[in-house]
């Protein structure tokens, strides 16, 4: 025990540099996963029909395909098109468009259940198309949607672990170079298993937080079909 | 000579081989107070939704004062303006609060500066009883007093004619009566409007004219003394007394 803690404390620096740099890749995936989720998730429910298919045939393709194919794809297969990307920005890329499939299904099913009466009630006054959507469907659908959307993050954070395959200094890349310095694979992997345990615990807080804070009073969502 | 507001010619919707209804003529002066009534499922509630452009009619006019609004290239967002639409299940912004539902129009379509719409809104909250509701969300509220907030934004956009559709259908017994009352005070005001119910005491005592539809087309239109003493057709008369009695038994359990 002492001596996994001297491990510990000895690549105490190392671990949160991997973890700032675990956590950034965290937030660019996910709010990269997020922006293109969201206009998915609109263009699947509002677009016409061929923007539905463009939208279905995505989310499919980056959900039917491993992340670590698709992340080895941007770094090592993009470059023999002409495209060079850091291993940063191909790790930011392949996260954020694959995390961009998952959030567009959690977001679409919000938008769904809240989409046709609310259009309907939104556009009788007045409002644009847009405007209802903007105005009336996704400040209900995002609350709608918060609960199950927040498996997404957590599951991020730990996925992105798998950009140490293309040499970025994440948390598991320390892991890796503490195991080889001191050889010792247990206690090197089980120090950053508590650390990604420790930053998983803080955007579970931080989630339910969020959703505390943005619940509004007797708000029930009205499936019906009008 | 009364202004007609709303003219609808030839009127008609289906989906696919359904015909909805067909050949729906039917105008609406100024003031008026119509009321449709008829069987489920003969369109009464579509037809309401072509007049304000919620759903596209597969023939006919549609013309509001001097503007032909199913006219190709018309303005759609515009025309929705100057017509009002209660919902049978209210349909609120459930993430807003009363007054906030009241204001939304006025501040994002009227493009009232927030000052002025507050006030606005509010007045319209007074106007249907419930200004101490204001900060109240629909999820707060009773069904009667949510359909009144429906009513409240409809009216905040100061429409030329106003629809309800079976806007007292949703809810207990107990709160139809105050949604009435706000409907009746609107017809004394002066409000054109059109009303889809099966209110037999509301129609009878408010309505100009009341419009008996069946499967697709109007069967009868006139006073409600007309329809309900002296109508053309066995139908209508039967139709009326059945629903009058229906209406009437649940009251006197009460």
């Amino acid at each position: 025990m002492a001596e996994w803690l001297g491990l510990f404390q000895r690549f105490l620096k190392d671990f949160i540099l991997g973890a700032g740099t675990t956590l950034e890749l965290t937030a660019v995936g996910l709010l990269m996963g997020f922006l293109l989720g969201l206009g998915l998730a609109l263009a699947k429910t509002f677009g016409p029909k061929w923007l539905r298919a463009i939208a279905t045939g995505y989310i499919e393709l980056f959900r039917g395909t491993p992340l670590l194919v698709q992340l080895f794809l941007i770094y090592y297969g993009l470059p023999s098109l002409g495209i060079t990307l850091s291993q940063t920005l191909s790790a930011y890329l392949a996260l954020g468009l694959n995390s961009a499939a998952y959030q567009a299904e959690y977001l679409r099913g919000a938008i769904q259940a809240i989409g046709n009466s609310q259009m309907m009630a939104g556009r009788s006054i007045g409002l644009s198309r847009w405007q209802t959507i903007q105005h009336v469907i996704l400040p209900q659908a995002l609350r709608l949607a918060l609960p199950s959307w927040s498996n997404e993050p957590i599951s991020l954070l730990k996925t992105t672990a798998i950009v140490f395959l293309i040499a970025v200094q994440d948390l598991m890349a320390k892991a890796k170079r503490a195991a080889t310095i001191t050889y010792n694979p247990i206690g090197s992997y089980l120090a950053v298993a508590v650390v990604y345990l420790v930053l998983v615990f803080a955007l579970d807080a931080l989630l339910k937080w969020a959703e505390r804070k943005t619940k509004i009073p007797g708000f029930e969502i009205n499936t019906k079909r009008v | 000579m009364p202004k007609p507001i709303l003219t609808i010619k030839k009127l008609t919707k289906k989906y696919g081989n359904n015909v909805i209804f067909h050949d729906i003529d039917l105008v609406v002066n100024e003031g008026d107070t119509i009321v449709v009534i008829g069987p489920g499922g003969t369109g009464k509630s579509t037809l309401l939704r072509c007049v304000i452009l919620l759903t596209k009619p597969d023939g006919g006019e549609i013309w509001l004062d001097d503007l032909e609004i199913t006219a190709k290239g018309a303005d759609e967002d515009r025309v929705r303006q100057h017509i009002g639409m209660v919902f049978q299940n209210f349909l609120l912004f459930n993430h807003l609060t009363a007054l906030e539902n009241v204001k939304l129009g006025l501040t994002k379509v009227k493009h009232l500066p927030e000052a002025a719409a507050h006030e606005k809104a509010l007045a319209e909250l007074t106007r249907v009883g419930l200004a101490d509701r204001a900060d109240h969300y629909p999820g707060q509220l009773s069904g009667g007093q949510q359909q009144r907030v429906g009513i409240a934004r409809a009216l905040a956009m100061d429409p030329r004619v106003m629809l309800f559709d079976e806007p007292t259908s949703a809810l207990d017994p107990e709160l139809i009566g105050e949604v009435l009352e706000v409907m009746r005070n609107l017809s004394l005001e002066g409000m054109t409007m059109i009303v889809v119910t099966h209110e037999m005491g509301f129609a009878r005592e408010v309505a100009d004219r009341i419009v008996f539809m069946e499967k697709g087309s109007i069967v009868e239109e006139g006073t409600p003394d007309d329809l309900f003493y002296r109508p053309k057709y066995e139908r209508t008369r039967e139709f009326l007394w059945k629903i009058t009695e229906l209406y009437g038994k649940k009251e006197a359990k009460e």
